[in-house]
């Protein structure tokens, strides 16, 4: 086991609330990340998701879980093989939903995000705009309730970083609960939201929670190793 | 709008198996073991099928040998056992042996011209009979003895008994050689499996992350064996077919009653047909067990 990456880490996220985490590279901002997303379970602490506890929750339960979550990953991590439409169409295929269904909800919502003419584009055609909103499609095809991106602006332009936080606002307001990890401090200062800040492996400042919902989000004292 | 042909089409592999070394070699991997397997497998049925014959002495030639009598002269009593030889039914030719060649025998033992004028050497008759006629040892000593005493007829049972002996450990190494050929099958999907499952580890990743079972990825391996052990399966066969042919014709040419037939039986020709199937289905239950092993050590 390697050293410990996160410690003291103690803090709650209400259903339907955006929320920046912030911190210099380095900090441990994806490795927070990657404990929320269900990529691996802390070495210890608690991580509650939805009232689940992450580090007892069986493999069936995990599945659940990350169906309930959508990811953006800062490189995208599409798959280079497959189009535009049949990366957006992953989490409906691997559920199992109809092919028929996945075209139509797919289309759809390659066509909202300004992406209609690349529906049969592969990403190595697509520029960097449009592979991450092909991402973030990815990401939200399921209607997750809650979404995490990792540095989704890091490798765009300000006025393409803008357009993208608009997306996820947009999805905020419609009822995804957002957490948006980012350095850019112009970026949160031009786009206000609380913030949850990590130096060092450690949260540094926090909003103090409000009252705590059944649909909440905490992790508590969570370490990843 | 989304277009008919866009309805229509099938969901693309998620995992670009089939750009992986692995997927290059593995079906000239699975056409080499097949065909080595088909090859023995025949091995097996040709040798049971010739064990068989040579147990239920089919092999349809018998040699009588006719002693000396003191009152009677040789000449007599092999036309005498011509005759009655001829009149039984199933008896397809007679053929007396000459007295040199029976000289020449006895003197691979004594030396040539050691043996003595007044040795009393049997008369030889080879005779074949057809398969499935029932004339047998028995049955001929029964019809000729009556008429010819100190007659007696030798099928060569002791020594075919041995050779059937010969021919069944064969047997036994043949479906040895089939069973490691399976095994050596079942390992090299195992370690093609788990290379795959470390190529496109970041993929496999990624798909549990957007929600995928470990099923959902274990079909993508499963699928992918299954092809290549039919498309390898398919080559080997179709080698193997071609040489057990080639075999069967050199066979045809040897003219020899204890020459091994090559199996025509329906029956055996479907047993072999059905390698393709059998390696695609091992390779396929492999991969998936393999597969699903390793993604239950991710989380």
């Amino acid at each position: 086991m390697g050293p410990e990456v996160l410690h003291d880490v103690t803090f709650e996220i209400n259903a339907g609330e955006f929320r920046y985490l912030v911190g210099p590279s380095g900090s441990g901002k994806t490795s927070l990340l990657r404990l929320l997303f269900l990529a691996q379970r802390p070495s210890r602490g608690l991580i509650s998701i939805f009232g689940n506890d992450v580090m007892v929750a069986k493999q069936a339960e995990l599945v659940g879980l990350r169906r309930k979550i959508g990811v953006v990953f800062q490189d995208y991590r599409l798959l280079g093989h497959l189009s535009a439409l049949d990366n957006v169409a992953l989490p409906l295929r691997v559920a199992g939903a109809k092919e028929s269904e996945i075209q139509t909800h797919v289309s759809e919502l390659l066509a909202w995000i300004g992406l209609a003419d690349h529906i049969h584009a592969l990403p190595e055609s697509l520029s960097g705009g449009q592979k991450q909103r092909v991402a973030i499609a990815r990401a939200v095809i399921t209607r997750p309730r809650l979404l995490l991106a990792d540095e989704p602006t890091g490798n765009l332009d300000e006025a393409l970083g803008q357009h993208l936080i608009r997306l996820f606002e947009e999805l905020n307001r419609i009822g995804t609960t957002v957490i948006f990890a980012t350095h850019n401090k112009g970026l949160v200062a031009r786009n206000p939201h609380p913030t949850l800040t990590l130096a060092s492996g450690e949260i540094r400042a926090k909003k103090p929670p409000k009252k705590v919902p059944n649909n909440t989000l905490e992790n508590t004292n969570g370490k990843a190793g | 709008m989304v277009r008919r042909a866009d309805m229509a089409r099938r969901a693309p592999a998620v995992l670009a198996l089939g750009r992986d070394a692995p997927s290059r070699f593995l079906p000239w991997v699975f056409a080499l073991m097949v065909y080595l397997a088909v090859l023995a497998l025949a091995g097996v049925l040709i040798l049971h099928s010739a064990v068989d014959r040579w147990q239920r002495g089919e092999v349809g030639t018998l040699t009588l040998q006719l002693m000396p009598q003191k009152n009677e002269s040789a000449g007599a009593r092999i036309v005498l056992a011509e005759e009655i030889l001829e009149g039984i039914g199933g008896v397809l030719e007679v053929r007396v042996v000459p007295q040199s060649e029976s000289l020449a025998l006895i003197e691979r033992w004594l030396g040539v011209g050691n043996v003595p004028d007044d040795l009393p050497l049997p008369r030889l008759i080879d005779i074949d009979i057809a398969p499935g006629s029932g004339v047998n040892v028995e049955s001929l000593e029964q019809r000729l003895g009556q008429s010819l005493p100190g007659i007696s007829v030798d099928d060569a049972k002791a020594w075919l008994d041995r050779l059937a002996d010969f021919g069944r450990s064969l047997e036994l190494l043949a479906i040895a050689v089939v069973i490691l050929i399976g095994l050596s099958a079942v390992a090299t999907v195992v370690f093609t499996t788990r290379m795959g499952l470390s190529i496109h580890r970041d993929v496999i990743e990624l798909l549990h992350l957007i929600g995928a079972r470990d099923g959902y990825v274990a079909a993508q391996f499963q699928r992918q064996a299954m092809i290549l052990g039919l498309r390898g399966g398919v080559t080997g066969i179709v080698f193997a077919v071609a040489t057990l042919y080639g075999l069967r014709h050199v066979a045809g040419r040897l003219e020899t009653p204890l020459a091994p037939e090559v199996p025509v039986a329906y029956w055996a020709w479907a047993l072999l047909a059905a390698a393709p199937i059998i390696t695609a289905l091992i390779a396929m239950i492999t991969a998936r067990v393999t597969a699903l092993r390793e993604l239950g050590k991710m989380m």
